[in-house]
C-alpha cells in the first residue's frame, strides 16, 4: 500500500460542511440528509408541497457544486471522467436499485444514521464499504 | 422557511462534497483502493460530517420537535433484514464499479457531461422502479 494524492484539509472541510448540512436539515425541517431517499422521494405519489422541498434540496446541491467550481474550490469532478457504455450504465443500475432496496446511500446511512446510532445504518455502511472496496480490488487493472 | 431551509441545506450538501474531492470518481476509486495505491482522504470527508452530526444530532433529537414541523421524519425501522444486507452491497458493487454515489452524481449535474448525465438517468430510473416493485409486493 502507497498512499498518493492525499487532501486531508479540504476533505476535512467539506465533511464538516456536509455535517452542518446534515444537522441544518434535521434541525429546521425534521428531515435525514440521504440524497437517495430525497431524491426517491420526488417521484412518489406525494403532495405537492413534499416534493418541492425535495427538488429544492436536490436542485441546491448541484448549484453548490457549480458554484465551488467558480470559485475554484473543487477538488475534481466527473467531467470527461467518465464514458458512456456498458459499464457505466451497469454502475448506475447497481447504485439506484442498492440505495432503493437497502433504503440508503453514503449519506443516509453512511453520515445520518451512523449519527443516529442506527443499527441498520451503521450494518448497512460496514456492508456497502466492503462491497466497494473488494469491487475495487477484482476491478482495478481491467480498462 | 422549510423550503429555503432545504434549498440552503441543499447548497452546503454540494459545497462540501466538491471541496472534499468526493465528486471526482477518481479519488473515491482511489480511497477504495486500499490494497494499492491509497488515497485516505475520504475518510477525513465522512470523519468531519460525523463528527458534527454525532455531536449535534443528539441535541436536535432531543427537542419536541424541529423548527419548522410539526414531527421529526426519522426512520423507525430497526430491523437487520436482508434488504439492509444485499441493498448495501448491491449499491457497494456499483459505486465501486464508477467511483459515483447518488449525491456526488447529482451534483456532477452542473457539469453538462452526458456520461453523467446517463448514470443519474440510469440510476434514477432504477431507484424508482424498485421502490414501485417493492411497493407492490
Amino acid at each position: 500500500m502507497n498512499i498518493v494524492n492525499f487532501t486531508p484539509i479540504p476533505s476535512l472541510i467539506g465533511g464538516i460542511l456536509i455535517g452542518v448540512s446534515a444537522c441544518l436539515l434535521l434541525l429546521f425541517n425534521g428531515r435525514i440528509a440521504g440524497i437517495s431517499g430525497i431524491t426517491k422521494g420526488i417521484f412518489k405519489k406525494n403532495s405537492g408541497s413534499d416534493k418541492l422541498w425535495r427538488s429544492l434540496f436536490i436542485l441546491g446541491l448541484i448549484l453548490g457544486g457549480y458554484m465551488s467550481h467558480l470559485f475554484g474550490l473543487e477538488i475534481g469532478n466527473s467531467k470527461s471522467v467518465l464514458h458512456l457504455d456498458t459499464k457505466l450504465i451497469i454502475g448506475a443500475v447497481l447504485v439506484g436499485v442498492g440505495t432503493s432496496y437497502g433504503n440508503g446511500c453514503t449519506s443516509g446511512h453512511g453520515i445520518c444514521g451512523m449519527s443516529r446510532g442506527s443499527k441498520r445504518s451503521i450494518f448497512a455502511t460496514i456492508i456497502f464499504m466492503i462491497s466497494a472496496i473488494i469491487t475495487v480490488y477484482l476491478t482495478r487493472g481491467l480498462a | 422557511m422549510n423550503n429555503f431551509m432545504s434549498l440552503i441545506s441543499g447548497l452546503l450538501f454540494g459545497i462540501g462534497l466538491s471541496i472534499s474531492g468526493m465528486m471526482s470518481p477518481k479519488k473515491v476509486i482511489g480511497f477504495l483502493d486500499i490494497t494499492g495505491q491509497w488515497d485516505p482522504s475520504l475518510a477525513l470527508v465522512m470523519g468531519g460530517a460525523l463528527f458534527i452530526s454525532i455531536i449535534a444530532f443528539k441535541f436536535i433529537l432531543t427537542k419536541s420537535s424541529p423548527i419548522c414541523e410539526n414531527q421529526f421524519h426519522v426512520p423507525s425501522n430497526t430491523k437487520l433484514d436482508k434488504a439492509i444486507i444485499i441493498g448495501p452491497i448491491i449499491f457497494g458493487i456499483g459505486w465501486g464499479l464508477i467511483g459515483l454515489c447518488p449525491g456526488p452524481a447529482l451534483a456532477n449535474l452542473y457539469t453538462l457531461d452526458f456520461a453523467t448525465l446517463s448514470f443519474v438517468i440510469a440510476m434514477v430510473t432504477s431507484m424508482v422502479l424498485t421502490d414501485k416493485i417493492l411497493s407492490k409486493s
